[in-house]
């Protein structure tokens, strides 16, 4: 063995070289098989991101698709639900550039929650249809309430009520909800000192 | 003697201490109304089982704990219920939260109490279950529920059970006087939560600057298993991670629970409560709240029901409220500022500090950190301040997270220290809460999105088994039709007549359409119209029907009837449109297949061969004849309108086309003249 390697070094190179070639090929091959990632997993992580409103503002139907589309080279400032923050995670994840909502899209909102008129409410279901997360309850010729627990506020429900008895409140502040607030740093004159402070103010 | 740890960092502010001092425990009476919050404690808020009206009993269970982290609540004092509803209640936004409103008799009458227990030989279980129902929550600040604290896991074992009696916040002294006065049930209570969790050792931990409270703990525990831990004075040793680290030289690990390390940690306050509930029975319904600062001509410290005002407790106290810049809940390191004195009591307030602006100034503005890193110095869970605050304030809170955000105790020694006074504390809070905020925000997110998938999901699936129906359908059809075609053909296949007559009515319109396309057009208007008005009767009645019943629909039937009407007021005006633009084509060919308009159709040929060999001036005549039917017909028409009551837009319509007849026929007149003459 060893005195053929010997008699044939550039022989036994080429073969030992094209066998790991062989060997690996097939591994990678199985592996690539083996171990297939299911569907785009940068899109899953992109969906992760958007707020999950489902409200369409951003011209596709749902979260989803939008993802989709961002990974395709569509802009990330399309959702006004996800607001700058996520925009910022967006371009943080996809190493974009950060830019300003697009105002074509809609503005920034406090978040809302729908609530509906039950006195008005004709029991048309027609708002039922129209909710992307079934956050509605009721029957035909019945009451219908919003379930505000699930609801997104994408007010998708607003426009095709018949009797316009859907309105979209902004979420109260509660004691659950309540916290403190970052310190307002443009009121300190933090970058004068001490004494120059009480003749500015 | 057992050796003494120490903790990174800490600070010794000026103590303040002695002036509640004075006096013994005063008890504070009763107001004449008690406001109960429902939510004193972490976890979720208290469930109301009492009525407003309702007359209660002291001691009686007013609201139940809905769950296991939870805490019940019981009337302080015998009275009626007068209100269930939001009041202010002490809490740094000033929101408020929902109270349970007791109008106090004054008689004191107690409400049945559950039997006392002998601890000794009960379960543990029994004693948890009574700590449970008795409503006790931590009471050093914080507030969790005991006995959740006291549950240990199965299967974890306890070393060291550690009574927290360090109070290391300036000024407050409600568990130096309790302990001083009530050292025996102290201990007692240590016994109990020791049958509980079973420790390998009980310690007392209590700073030095408390000798007199030292000396009566030492003298009651004497003869039993429990150790009073002396050590020295240092803010915050009073944390119950740092006095962890003091008493066992053992650190809590990041995110983790004392439990973890085989400790548990109770307050000394928190020990009586419990000691009261399983030796008498009585829950959680009042507590020993100190009042200090130098508006009180009188500080001191009382045992106040919970849910006295804290205005009732400062009036003893002999309150100056021009001298008092701002009223704080809890001490002056991690207390917050009350927005008004009514706000009640509840089982957390340890303090009630009425300082005057010199004792506690407003801090100065804050200024540019000059990373002196005396924060990181005294921060007593040995993080990085410097770089929290940058982070918060850059909003990084991934960053900030990353450097142990959640292990700030939020002591306010690195506020304490910082030369440049910033907020630090402010800001760790708000970046905490941001934390939570994003969290729950992505929480809310992911459950919407399960939502929204499954309703996708459930679309696709609707749409398939209506598909499979429709499939089904379909497949029985033609089945039929191929049975029917076998069983011969003397059975008429219904199908196959009913795309004959299909086919043979396309026919006849495309015929109709052939000879003239208005006719079929017009046929088509005029049918849109007819069905339209069908419509809209019917709408009406219905409307008059739901007008007479009184039904709640009657607008949605309105705008359905305005709807109707406005539409068939479109098919009419198309219809007086293409009859305007296309008349004659109109009268000269009928497109009905029928005998009469075949008829017509030859009279209309007839006659314009008839025309063609006719001179202009009798084509003229003719037209005039023509012209007078045509308008006899339309003032025909148009009475008949007016008579039937048609709509105006329809009267309008035709009062037009006989205005223009007229006209045509005075042309017409005018031509037969012309030709006459000429």
């Amino acid at each position: 063995m060893y005195e053929l390697i010997a008699q044939y070094p550039l022989l036994a190179a080429l073969v030992a070289l094209v066998g790991l070639g062989l060997v690996f090929g097939a591994l990678l091959g199985f592996a690539a098989v083996r171990f297939r990632a299911e569907g785009n997993p940068i899109v899953d992580q992109v969906n992760a991101i958007l707020p999950q409103t489902q409200c369409g503002q951003c011209g596709y139907p749902g979260c989803r698709p939008y993802a989709e589309a961002i990974v395709g080279g569509d802009e990330i400032n399309k959702c006004p639900p996800g607001g700058q923050a996520g925009i910022e995670a967006l371009a943080d994840l996809l190493d974009r550039e950060v830019i300003p909502l697009d105002a074509e899209h809609g503005e920034e909102k406090v978040p809302q929650v729908a609530y509906i008129r039950e006195e008005d409410c004709i029991g048309c279901t027609k708002c039922i249809q129209a909710c992307p997360v079934d956050a509605i309850l009721g029957a035909a010729k019945q009451m219908h309430t919003v379930i505000a627990g699930e609801c997104t506020g994408c007010d998708l429900c607003v426009e095709p009520c018949p009797v316009d008895c859907i309105i979209m409140i902004p979420e109260e502040q509660s004691l659950q909800t309540w916290h403190w607030q970052l310190p307002d740093t443009s009121r300190h004159h933090a970058d004068i000192i001490a004494t120059d402070a009480g003749e500015a103010a | 003697m057992r050796k003494i740890f120490d903790f990174h960092g800490g600070i010794h502010p000026e103590e303040n201490k002695h002036q509640s001092l004075r006096t013994p425990i005063r008890c504070a009476g009763i107001p004449a109304q008690l406001v109960l919050p429902l939510a004193q404690h972490i976890g979720a808020p208290a469930r109301p089982v009492v009525e407003v009206g309702e007359r209660v009993l002291k001691g009686q269970m007013i609201a139940e704990g809905p769950s296991v982290v939870s805490a019940a609540l019981h009337a302080p004092t015998s009275g009626t219920i007068t209100a269930i509803e939001s009041r202010q209640v002490a809490h740094p936004s000033g929101f408020s939260a929902p109270c349970i409103v007791i109008a106090t008799d004054g008689e004191e009458r107690w409400a049945p109490l559950p039997p006392p227990l002998d601890f000794q030989h009960e379960e543990p279980s029994v004693l948890l279950e009574r700590i449970r129902a008795s409503g006790i929550a931590g009471m050093g600040g914080a507030g969790f529920p005991a006995a959740v604290k006291l549950g240990v896991k199965p299967g974890t074992h306890i070393d060291t059970l550690i009574i927290n009696g360090t109070e290391c916040e300036p000024y407050i002294t409600a568990d130096d006087i309790l302990m001083r006065e009530h050292a025996g049930q102290i201990i007692r209570g240590a016994q109990m939560l020791a049958h509980i969790v079973q420790p390998g050792e009980t310690l007392i931990g209590v700073e030095d600057n408390k000798p007199e409270a030292i000396d009566a703990l030492r003298q009651a525990a004497a003869g039993s298993a429990v150790e009073i831990a002396v050590f020295p004075t240092k803010y915050p040793s009073g944390g119950e991670k740092q006095l962890i680290e003091i008493l066992t030289g053992k650190q809590v690990p990041s995110g983790g629970l004392p439990a973890d390390i085989g400790v548990v940690c109770q307050n000394v306050g928190t020990t009586v409560a419990i000691c009261e509930a399983v030796d008498k029975g009585v829950p959680l319904i009042s507590r020993i709240t100190t009042l200090t600062g130098e508006s009180l001509a009188e500080p001191q410290n009382f045992r106040v029901l919970l849910g006295t005002p804290m205005s009732h407790l400062l009036e003893l106290a002999g309150y100056d409220s021009s001298r008092n810049r701002r009223l704080v809940m809890g001490g002056p390191m991690m207390g917050f500022t009350v927005p008004n004195p009514g706000v009640p009591v509840v089982k957390t307030t340890n303090c009630i500090l009425a300082p005057t602006e010199s004792e506690l100034p407003s801090p100065p503005p804050a200024q540019a950190c000059i990373r002196c890193g005396m924060c990181a110095e005294a921060c007593p869970a040995s993080l990085l301040p410097q770089q929290l605050y940058w982070f918060a304030r850059g909003r990084e809170f991934e960053k900030a997270e990353q450097h142990h955000l959640f292990d700030c105790i939020e002591c306010g020694a690195c506020s304490y220290v910082c030369p440049s006074s910033i907020p630090l504390v402010q800001y760790y809070r708000a970046a905490k809460a941001e934390v939570m905020q994003l969290r729950r925000d992505a929480e809310k997110a992911e459950h919407s999105r399960l939502r929204f998938e499954a309703r996708q999901e459930r679309l696709a699936r609707e749409e398939e088994e209506k598909e499979a129906r429709r499939a089904a359908r379909k497949k029985a059809a033609e089945e039929k039709a191929r049975l029917a075609a076998q069983s011969g053909a003397s059975e008429e296949d219904p199908i196959q007549a009913a795309i004959e007559r299909a086919k043979a009515k396309k026919a006849a319109q495309a015929a109709g359409a052939a000879s003239g396309e208005g006719p079929g057009e017009q046929e088509k208007l005029e049918k849109a119209v007819a069905t339209t008005r069908e419509r809209l009767e019917k709408a009406t009645a219905k409307l008059e029907a739901a007008r007479t019943e009184g039904a709640d629909h009657v607008a949605a039937l309105e705008t359905g009837v305005e709807k109707t009407r406005a539409k068939l007021a479109a098919a009419e005006q198309a219809l007086s449109q293409y009859l305007e633009a296309n008349p004659p084509v109109a009268e000269k060919s009928a497109p009905e297949p029928t005998d009469a308009a075949q008829a017509a159709i030859q009279k209309a040929m007839a006659a314009r061969a008839a025309a063609a060999s006719k001179s202009p001036l009798e084509k003229a005549r003719d037209d005039l004849q023509k012209l007078e039917v045509r308008l006899l017909k339309s003032e025909a028409r148009l009475a008949e309108g007016r008579a039937a009551g048609e709509e105006e837009k329809i009267i309008i319509a035709l009062e037009s086309t006989v205005e223009r007849l007229h006209e045509k026929v005075a042309a017409a007149r005018a031509d037969v003249a012309k030709q006459e003459a000429g």
